[in-house]
């Protein structure tokens, strides 16, 4: 693999929860106060190659989207680096700034992420017209320019995000992280809030710019056939770890780890291609709480292959030839077996 | 796209408005207050400050009365022999000036002081929040009142005792909206592009909290015209060579009782009309800007 555009290196992020008043007195005081936090993100390394697209796959609340911001520059990692091009997204220090505009994000609901009293034209070029991009005078192109790059009339500058579509909005959201003239997207869950027959426009829209623009992405999603569209790699994350990576095709084709063949296994499907019906298995239990994720591997509560060592032993992400990882245990063992 | 104009915010805003007619003539009477007040040497019989014009012999005259000047005094006259339409035409300049231009200082201070602490969060926000609430504690009055007896009369002086008394409740709307629309992905977007943390503050949060603190400001606006009313009643605040509405209402207050009612009633009157019209405007704004009670 060639020198990688984005790289993640043992990034882990933590979340505190906030200390009641009377809890701090009393731990002053030196009693014993429970300090329970979560790990969003724990430990995940990972690399993007140059124009690749990586796709991010995982049930809600496993961290894909704190992987995703904190790769964007939005959250700063309590522990690790997330290098972009060879140089941190985020300043060190205490107060941590994003000090790059190689990558942008484009967010999961467009409805929120437009500010709602500014003009499509304005939101489009109030990045680019900060870091000086564009000049004032040239403004006005290079936003009808980004408009009508990603699908829409260069009109619609003069207009506000409520007078479109939630399809529309993401586009505009689109146009203004492209207008950044990034070399990187993260999007995060960015068709997961449309109708579904405006899903497939947008992808296909994900699809061209990528191969216009050259464009490197991380694409989060919790739908496995969406990432599959779009994705040359896929990860599979759970409870903050990346549990398997590899090829798009090579994991949905042949999933080596558990998780991951459950996760497949889980997608309703009414029909194969011979007519005969499939019934799916939904995955047993639920997601543990990730305030207090189980020891060893994160998935033995959940997994049919659990052993004794599962129990206590965290796997590590193993390769699995082809360019293929995987964080069990067993995989070898269960790919004879099954 | 021909009704691209009227669908802008601002546009819709205004044709919602227009459909109380309570608040179109309360605009009415407020705009009509205003103008009257602005252009009062225009309108004003007599100067009430050119103390060389004002007779003697004429003071405390009923309304209707025909003085020295040739003219009648349609309201009467002030113990000093002023023309009491006069005096409350300048006195609601005066009035007028002192309120918005408190006003619209509180609304700067409290507003950038409350986004802020919202924005930072930390310690900055426990610490300008906490001095905040510590102030709303107190009545306004209470403080404006130990303020401007610290600093003494002048309109300066009173204006920064109005706003010292009122930036806080800006502050606490401010934030409280800044504090809902700082979590929003459009804000987290913005920091994500990277822009500077003011811009963020000023151009997108800001902009955002404008519904809540508009209807604060006009609350706000009446609240430090009758504050400043108050002052000037109690005697301090402004000189009494210029007396505003409340100096006017004080001085006419001794001679209530002897039947010389119009010294007082009248610039009572004018005081009333003006805080009233401006609430009702300010509650037209605050009906439609909260979305529980869209019909």
């Amino acid at each position: 693999m060639s020198e990688p555009f984005i790289a993640v290196d043992a990034v882990s992020k933590r979340f505190d929860p906030r200390v009641s008043l009377g809890d701090q007195i009393a731990g002053a005081l030196g009693g014993a106060v429970e300090r329970r936090y979560v790990r969003a993100v724990d430990g995940v390394s990972l690399e993007v190659a140059p124009g690749e697209v990586l796709g991010l796959v995982g049930e809600s609340g496993c961290g894909k989207s704190t992987l995703g911001r904190m790769i964007a520059g939005i959250l700063p990692p309590t522990s690790g680096a997330v290098r972009v091009a060879g140089k941190p997204v985020m300043s060190p220090g205490r107060h941590p700034r994003k000090q790059t505009t190689r990558v942008q994000m484009v967010f999961q609901d467009p409805y929120a992420s437009l500010d709602p009293r500014m003009r499509v034209g304005d939101i489009v070029a109030e990045g680019p017209l900060v870091h000086r991009l564009v000049t004032k005078a040239d403004a006005r192109a290079y936003v009808a320019n980004w408009l009508t790059m990603v699908g829409l009339d260069a009109g619609a500058a003069q207009r506000y995000p409520h007078q479109f579509s939630g399809g529309q909005r993401q586009r505009i959201a689109v146009a203004r992280a492209l207008a950044m003239r990034p070399d990187a997207l993260v999007c995060d869950e960015p068709v997961a809030s449309l109708d579904v027959s405006i899903q497939a426009q947008v992808l296909n829209l994900f699809l061209r710019l990528r191969r216009e623009l050259g464009l490197t992405m991380l694409f989060i999603s919790h739908h496995l056939g969406v990432v599959r569209h779009v994705s040359d790699r896929v990860a599979i994350m759970y409870l903050g770890r990346i549990v398997e990576i590899g090829g798009a095709n090579a994991i949905y084709s042949n999933p080596l780890h558990p998780y991951t063949k459950a996760l497949l296994a889980s997608v309703p499907q009414l029909q194969l291609e011979d007519g005969s019906d499939v019934a799916f298995a939904p995955i047993q239990g639920e997601l543990p709480s990730p305030l207090s994720p189980p020891p060893g591997c994160h998935f033995h509560l959940r997994c049919p292959f659990a052993e004794a060592r599962c129990r206590v032993d965290i796997p590590d992400l193993r390769p699995a030839g082809d360019g293929r990882w995987a964080a069990c245990h067993l995989f070898e063992k269960i790919a004879k077996t099954v | 796209m021909e009704k691209a104009e009227a669908a802008s915010p601002l546009g819709r805003f205004c044709a919602e408005f227009s459909e109380s007619r309570v608040a179109v003539a309360a605009l009415a009477v407020v705009v009509l207050v205003i103008g009257l007040a602005v252009l009062a040497p225009l309108f004003a019989p007599q100067d009430p400050y050119d103390i060389g014009k004002l007779v003697l012999g004429d003071a405390r005259r009923p309304p209707g009365f025909v003085g020295a000047g040739g003219y009648v005094h349609w309201l009467g006259t002030d113990a000093q022999g002023r023309d009491l339409l006069s005096a409350i035409l300048y006195g609601l300049r005066i009035s007028v000036q002192i309120g918005v231009a408190a006003g619209a200082i509180a609304f700067a201070v409290g507003a950038t002081l409350g986004a802020t602490a919202a924005f930072m969060g930390g310690r900055v926000e426990i610490l300008i929040m906490r001095f905040i609430d510590l102030q709303l504690s107190f009545p306004a009055i209470l403080l404006a009142l130990v303020l401007s007896a610290i600093l003494g009369q002048g309109k300066g002086q009173l204006i920064a005792a109005l706003v010292a008394a009122q930036y806080a409740y800006f502050a606490r709307t401010a934030h409280g909206a800044a504090s809902a629309e700082r979590a929003k992905d459009y804000v987290v977007a913005a920091l994500s592009t990277p822009m500077p943390a003011s811009r963020v503050v000023f151009r997108h949060i800001l902009p955002n909290c404008l519904p809540p603190l508009i209807v604060v400001a006009t609350v706000q606006i009446a609240n430090s015209i009758a504050l400043e009313a108050t002052l000037s009643f109690l005697g301090l605040g402004l000189p009494v060579t210029h007396p505003s509405l409340g100096m006017l209402i004080a001085n006419g207050f001794q001679y209530m009782l002897s039947g010389r009612y119009w010294i007082s009633i009248y610039p009572g009157v004018a005081l009333i009309v003006l805080i009233l019209a401006i609430n009702l405007v300010g509650d037209q704004i605050r009906d439609q800007l909260n979305p529980r009670l869209k019909r």
